[in-house]
């Protein structure tokens, strides 16, 4: 759980209420200069009403240019990010032809996969040349190529599933799929912090979704209790099977999840286990299979094993591993599977060279290296950013760490600050995180050295100091002695 | 006796009497003698408190003890988390060993290929595969973000701004999936009390987005107009304060589920009388329909600004992936932070937005590929028509050439079972690849199904010859015990 300083959460209320204050007299003058000019459509509701897009219009544009930077490179660790400049408060940005090269803190590129990869690239380029780049078909029709037979195999022996099941796209890999395993009837008990591809899965099934604190498995408990007792509401029927679906590593938090202990309450009220591997593949283990490996559960204890190809393979798409029966099933009537044009060839091939890079099937031990690499870099980065006083989340072995900023203020001034000095960081605010918890993200890839990352702590230090984001008392320490001298 | 009893009852009468006589009960209030009021007032008053400072029934509350609990979890018996295999669950679509152009390797031998959507033949394209190449070079495989977290690459923004001009529509955003781009940009325009009036052969993606927006949905009959006014109508009469809500109308431009063809003109009509506004999905008349292959809108004479909201999937003729929504500026700002699809997933991959900016280009290049594209519906179209117990059931121009059982077994199984017996059939025997409507358990379309060819402007005469006669002399011995 974060705790927010009292008077941070106070003044980070006050921000909010002054920003909103302006915001509504703002609209005020805007209805009168609406009404003065009334040219707009008549008998048709606005297509956006007030409300929805008041926090667009009046808070995430002034910050606008903080988020969606458009870059100029493959996301590497170093990338171009092209400058923009906007002429009238924010509200469009123009890109101009002007770039940055910056150090990039802000990519899922966790084995460095993202740019050219001297085994990959040339195989992907080849299948681009005897497949196309697409298929224009779903995988049931004519989509289905050798190339996607190849890579259902190779996932499903990488993550430890008999087989495996892929889609296009790692968003419509949830949000298809639960709705065929689950309907009405059924119960889905969530994290309350998964992804939005999941809620949307989960709403899309109709079936009843209940929520249990984030990543706290003595809550599950209570909540599974609960409702195997209860049964269905109002007809108090039992219900017809419970799927728990937890992710890997948290985007949002940087935490790990509990895997060990859920899975065990599941299998105790024989609850079905969907895990959302999507920042966790590939990323962390021992030899890249996700926090099953890191945490050491058997895979044949997870029913539904799910993963994105986005992050730590460099390519796109998503896949479902499982028991031979349920791929069956879900390849007999998943709209992913029926309705949508399969993964493009070359992205496919991109994850099969990944996997065998990894596994080191290449013949090299790069893939070895790049795990022992991010590994390193991660829990360095953390342990730095700690010692400084930074409110850091998330566990050790994460790749993901999230640096608490509360006020709605800090985040352009972070961002910005960072940018100027050449490292793109990710700010991340309301959608996304609860309104008064506001983080920077930073995403370590093995493609960092240690120059990178030394770097780029002086300068997140330095820019900290400036916005006042040390909310703990810096830790002196060797490294940190290290640090001031480089700089 | 008699006498003692008479006293007390004497006794309370004088009692009464004096009480009711006191200076209190002739108390006149705003100009109102009481009377005896007060004193029943009174003594009502007290019983009530005395029954009130009673206790109420309650039937004892016994909640369940952890035993019981424990009792009920070990109880619980789940079902399995599928159905039972079945035998049709079993089925393995054809493997493709080379590119899905419009020949492709299957089982080692060259088939001619009615199953992809590649309708301008742009699978294979030089030009296309250069522009893949050097994308791929240049930026990788995968974007490695969402687009606000540097998932933006410069080729996304260029290809928006390719679509948006190759429209004439102000700004266009595009998506990283086909299947998402329908299913996210609905939900971020209706929400719940919102009115959708939808045609009833829509696809699963549009089916979704419905269900994920809580609107109030109202299906008209599949591509009929007569259908559609009567429920503008009611919806109009019945519901004064359908004025205030927004409200839609959502129809595909071509029918994936049918290859019919939407009369946009006349929907234009009705949504200017009855002030809706129209979600038009022009995944397979994109690059299709129309003189210069800009969709519907073009095909129908109507400007595109009357159409509010317009998405498309770029799987099909531009021959790449991901898909696009277009309208008004105001329209595509508000996905950019509203749409889940498009803030919550990876952006598409580089090299698929340049590949589709190449394949605009071309088009525009290259008109003649409609004209091409549009000969060969024809010349299939003739060869199919008049097959015994199959009927066209399409639009004479859409490029989904759409065939299906003049006279239905009565079950959607057994149809399909039919139509897959030709389709398998015609591959094995005749090398043609056509492929049936499959449908998922979830999908809540209703219309019959059928066997879809999907025309492209790179098959040869020969071939659409070939794959009539061939599907004319299958259907007749598939058929023959049928009808």
């Amino acid at each position: 759980m974060i705790t927010i300083p009292y008077l941070t959460a106070l003044s980070t209320y006050f921000s909010y209420g002054l920003l909103f204050a302006f915001g509504q007299l703002r609209d005020f003058f805007r209805k009168i200069i609406d009404w003065w000019q009334s040219g707009d459509l008549q008998g048709y509701a606005p297509i956006c009403l007030g409300l929805e897009d008041f926090y667009i219009r009046r808070l995430y544009n002034r910050i606008q240019d903080c988020f969606g930077r458009p870059i100029s490179s493959a996301p590497d660790a170093w990338f171009d990010v092209v400058e923009r400049y906007s002429n009238d408060n924010n509200k469009t940005l123009k890109r101009t032809s002007k770039i940055s090269r910056c150090l990039n803190l802000g990519s899922y590129n966790y084995l460095g996969f993202a740019a050219s990869d001297e085994y990959c690239t040339p195989r992907a380029i080849e299948s681009l040349k005897k497949f196309s780049p697409s298929t224009c078909s779903s995988r049931v029709d004519g989509g289905t190529t050798t190339l996607h037979k190849e890579l259902e195999e190779c996932v499903a022996n990488f993550v430890g599933k008999p087989d495996a099941m892929v889609t296009g796209m790692g968003y419509v890999t949830n949000s298809a799929i639960l709705p065929v395993l689950i309907g009405k009837g059924g119960l889905i008990i969530s994290d309350s912090l998964n992804h939005n591809s999941i809620v949307n899965g989960a709403r899309g099934s109709g079936a009843t979704v209940r929520v249990f604190q984030h990543n706290t498995p003595s809550h599950l408990e209570k909540v599974l209790r609960e409702q195997i007792s209860e049964g269905q509401p109002r007809t108090h029927r039992p219900w017809k099977k419970i799927i728990v679906i937890v992710e890997g590593i948290y985007s949002m938090e940087g935490e790990l999840c509990q895997l060990p202990e859920i899975v065990a309450i599941c299998k105790k009220y024989k609850a079905y286990v969907y895990l959302d591997e999507a920042h966790s593949i590939g990323a962390v283990g021992k030899t890249g299979r996700g926090v099953c490996e890191l945490l050491g559960v058997d895979t044949a204890d997870v029913d539904i094993m799910m993963g994105t190809f986005t992050k730590s393979f460099g390519s796109c798409g998503g896949y479902i591993a499982g028991s031979k029966e349920v791929i069956q099933y879900l390849k007999y009537t998943c709209p992913a599977h029926l309705y949508a044009t399969s993964v493009s060839p070359p992205a496919a091939q991109q994850i099969i060279s990944a996997i065998k890079v990894i596994l080191g099937e290449d013949g090299t031990s790069r893939g070895a290296q790049k795990l022992a690499r991010i590994r390193e870099n991660s829990n360095f980065f953390r342990s730095e950013l700690q010692k400084m006083g930074f409110e850091v989340l998330g566990d050790n072995d994460s790749p993901v760490m999230p640096i608490m900023l509360y006020n709605p203020a800090k985040i352009p001034a972070f961002s910005r600050e960072c940018l100027k000095q050449n490292v793109a960081v990710v700010t991340v605010a309301f959608p996304a995180t609860p309104l008064l918890l506001a983080r920077a993200r930073i995403c370590i890839s093995a493609s960092h050295t240690k120059e990178d990352l030394l770097r780029a702590l002086e300068v997140i230090s330095r820019v900290g100091d400036l916005v006042g984001i040390k909310y703990f008392p810096a830790e002196p320490s060797k490294q940190e002695t290290n640090v001031i001298k480089l700089e | 006796m008699a006498s003692s009893f008479l006293n007390i009852v004497n006794a309370t009468l004088d009692w009464v009497t004096a009480t009711l006589d006191a200076p209190s009960s002739r108390a006149i209030v705003f100009g109102v003698p009481i009377g005896g009021h007060l004193f029943v007032e009174v003594l009502l008053f007290l019983v009530i408190v005395f029954l009130l400072s009673q206790k109420s029934y309650k039937p004892p509350k016994r909640p369940l003890t952890e035993k019981e609990i424990d009792e009920l979890c070990e109880e619980w018996v789940p079902e399995s988390l599928i159905p039972p295999i079945t035998e049709e669950m079993q089925y393995e679509p054809p493997v493709l060993e080379s590119a899905a152009g419009p020949h492709a390797i299957i089982n080692g031998k060259e088939v001619v290929n009615f199953a992809a959507a590649n309708y301008l033949g742009l699978i294979g394209h030089e030009k296309l595969l250069e522009s893949c190449t050097s994308a791929l070079e240049k930026y990788g495989v995968g974007s490695c973000g969402p687009r606000g977290f540097y998932g933006t690459i410069d080729v996304h923004l260029d290809c928006e701004a390719r679509i948006a001009k190759f429209l004439g529509t102000p700004d266009s955003i595009v998506y990283s999936y086909g299947l998402s781009t329908m299913f996210s940009a609905i939900p971020a325009f209706c929400k719940k009390g919102d009115i959708i009036v939808v045609d009833e052969g829509v696809h699963w993606g549009i089916q979704n987005g419905l269900y994920l927006s809580r609107s109030t949905i109202v299906y008209f009959k599949h591509n009929d107009m007569e259908s559609l006014r009567n429920t503008l109508e009611k919806i109009t009469l019945k519901n004064q304060r359908a004025k205030k809500l927004r409200r839609y109308i959502v129809v595909e431009a071509v029918y994936q589920n049918s290859g019919q063809i939407a009369p946009l003109d006349e929907i234009v009509k009705l949504k200017e009388k009855y002030r809706f506004r129209v979600v038009l999905d022009e995944s397979n008349s994109f690059g299709v329909l129309g003189k210069a292959g800009r969709g519907l809108t073009e095909f129908c004479g109507v400007p595109v600004e009357k159409i509010d909201i317009i998405t498309a999937a770029m799987g099909h003729a531009l021959a790449t992936e991901g898909g696009f929504c277009t309208g008004s500026a105001r329209v595509t700002d508000h996905q950019r932070l509203s749409s889940s699809g498009y803030v919550f997933s990876a952006s598409l991959p580089p090299y698929l937005a340049s590949g589709a900016i190449t394949a605009i280009d071309v088009l525009e290049e290259n008109p003649d590929l409609i004209t091409k594209l549009k000969k060969n519906i024809a010349v299939l179209w003739k060869g199919l028509s008049g097959i015994l117990g199959l009927s066209l059931a399409s639009n004479p121009e859409s490029p989904i050439v759409f065939l299906r059982l003049e006279k239905s077994t009565g079950s959607v199984k057994s149809d399909l079972q039919l139509l897959e017996d030709i389709s398998d059939r015609l591959l094995k025997e005749y090398s043609i690849f056509v492929v049936t409507s499959k449908r998922s358990t979830l999908d809540k379309c209703r219309l019959p199904v059928g066997i879809r060819l999907f025309v492209s402007a790179a098959h040869l005469e020969s071939d659409l010859l070939k794959a009539s006669e061939s599907l004319k002399r299958v259907a007749d011995s598939v058929l023959k015990d049928h009808i």
